[in-house]
């Protein structure tokens, strides 16, 4: 009977969040001004969505972000693959992939804004130069670190070189892969959203937040803000369960 | 592997004209001449010769770090040799089919695939059309009498059953030998027993020559034809002992009068090798 609610856990901490916060805004401990009630927020998240500028500042935003994790997947993999593969022409590498993927992406801004101007393609591109670095590096530890059994075992059976590496090596690297793409997606929305509040943008959450704070609209930042973290976390759980389903053997 | 191909062109001519090594008359399978193989400055074999004869379940046996897995590895060709030649049938190795078995069958076997596929994947590097590679893996299934759900993947199977289709899968292609690395050594003690009486088994049904890596004298005299033990490198062949107890072989072989004899022995030139090195 116990069992059969631990389910429901995760929502202990939902309701214990909720009521916390509903507590602090009606007994006014906090300045109402600064943190509205949750009603409040759920009211304008509710408006915004519903055919209101939120709904249509989510959509840039995940079209952004989507843009910039696919632009960024179709460059790293096959790179990743290719320098996995070659443990020496990855080491010669290494110095700096590990030193253009531990420069903050922001930094990069006004390089890329004077390549590409105030457009869309700025915010993806600079999104989409910090997720391939981390889904290129990923990828490429992946295919290093394939089972070496395994090879042997495809190349006793007769594989070629080309067979061993679509045919396992591929494979061996998923796991990794999906590690490197659910961390790309996240860092190319923080990088989009950062974007979208600060060069010259007119839409997307980034915006949406920033605008609501200028303007003193607390609903409707706290609105964004709640907006912006579940598209966080449905894009990683979206992943999740791609990787779930595709790659059932990961971790085993 | 390489280094025998430029150097050695096979035909009947050239088969060795020396006296077959240990194999007691019997045309040998394998041929070994001049091996030689070292890791850095450690000889692992220096101008070794050996005859495995056709059909046999040959044990290697052996001191630790003597090279047993070595052996094996550089007949399946996993390992460059330095120097020598290896002949099967007068033919080399990318001449014949070969199955070979590791130890880790974790690693060996292909998680994203059920265990069916696993099995039949070797058909498919052989190009054998869809419908034929099924077709030949059941009736490798039907003929084995393996009693596993092979529609599971590996990592939904116990160690023993894993370890089953890793053989399978080398058993599949119709190998005309087949190598295992200690491939037992990773059951616990009951999967091990079982184990052996499916090995048995399949060798009786198929009766390929098949080269066993051994660390457990017990298991190596008990599934053998012939015990290989070897000295402690560089290694020489310091018995080729013939193991006449008949199969199939059972618990009571254990305790048969010829078996624990040759065990003993078998034991004895263990510890002399053991204690000169």
């Amino acid at each position: 009977m116990i069992r059969r609610l631990d389910a429901f856990l995760p929502l202990i901490g939902v309701v214990g969040l909720l009521a916390i916060w509903s507590l602090v805004t009606s007994r006014q401990w906090v300045d109402p001004v600064l943190l509205p009630s949750p009603a409040e927020t759920f009211k304008a998240f509710w408006k915004g969505m519903d055919g209101g500028a939120l709904g249509f500042d989510f959509v840039k935003t995940v079209y952004r972000t989507t843009m910039a994790t696919a632009i960024a997947a179709v460059i790293a993999i096959p790179l990743g693959i290719l320098l996995g593969s070659s443990e020496r022409l990855y080491r010669s590498l290494e110095f700096v992939i590990d030193f253009f993927r531990s420069t903050p992406a922001s930094a990069m801004f006004p390089l890329f804004l004077v390549l590409f101007g105030v457009g869309d393609e700025t915010k993806i591109s600079v999104a989409a130069f910090g997720a391939i670095l981390v889904i290129l590096f990923n990828v490429a530890y992946g295919v290093m670190n394939a089972r070496k059994t395994r090879l042997l075992a495809a190349k006793v059976m007769g594989a070629s070189r080309l067979r061993v590496l679509f045919d396992v090596m591929l494979r061996e690297s998923l796991p990794q892969t999906f590690v490197g793409l659910r961390n790309g997606v996240s860092l190319a929305l923080v990088i989009i959203v950062v974007a979208e509040m600060f060069i010259g943008s007119q839409d997307g959450l980034g915006h949406s937040v920033f605008e609501a704070q200028q303007l003193f609209d607390m609903p409707r930042m706290y609105a964004a803000i709640a907006a912006a973290g579940a598209l966080g976390y449905g894009l990683n759980l979206l992943f999740l369960t791609i990787e779930r389903r595709y790659v059932h053997w990961s971790g085993k | 592997m390489d280094a025998t191909s430029d150097t050695f062109v096979s035909s009947p001519t050239d088969f060795p004209s020396t006296p077959p090594v240990g194999g007691a008359g019997k045309r040998p399978h394998v041929t070994i001449r001049g091996l030689s193989k070292r890791f850095g400055k450690t000889v692992i074999y220096d101008d070794f010769d050996l005859d495995i004869p056709r059909g046999e379940l040959i044990s290697v046996f052996g001191p630790n770090g003597c090279g047993k897995s070595t052996l094996i590895n550089m007949i399946a060709g996993l390992i460059p040799i330095d120097a020598g030649r290896i002949l099967f049938d007068g033919m080399l190795l990318s001449e014949i089919k070969f199955g070979y078995v590791f130890q880790n069958y974790r690693e060996a076997l292909f998680p994203w695939m059920r265990a069916f596929d696993n099995i039949a994947y070797p058909l498919k590097l052989m190009k054998v059309p869809a419908a034929e590679r099924k077709a030949r893996t059941e009736a490798l299934v039907e003929r084995l009498g393996v009693k596993i759900d092979l529609n599971l993947y590996p990592y939904h199977m116990s160690g023993g059953q894993q370890q089953l289709v890793s053989i399978m899968r080398s058993l599949v292609v119709e190998p005309e030998i087949l190598f295992l690395d200690e491939p037992f050594s990773a059951l616990d003690y009951e999967m091990t027993l079982f184990m052996r009486e499916q090995l048995q088994k399949l060798f009786i049904e198929s009766g390929t020559t098949m080269v066993l890596v051994s660390h457990d004298l017990e298991e190596a005299v008990y599934l053998a034809d012939r015990v290989l033990l070897l000295s402690r490198h560089p290694a020489r062949v310091a018995d080729f002992m013939p193991v006449g107890v008949p199969r199939p072989r059972g618990d009571e072989t254990l305790s048969d009068p010829e078996f624990v004899r040759l065990k003993a022995h078998c034991l004895e030139v263990f510890q002399r090798e053991v204690r000169r090195g």
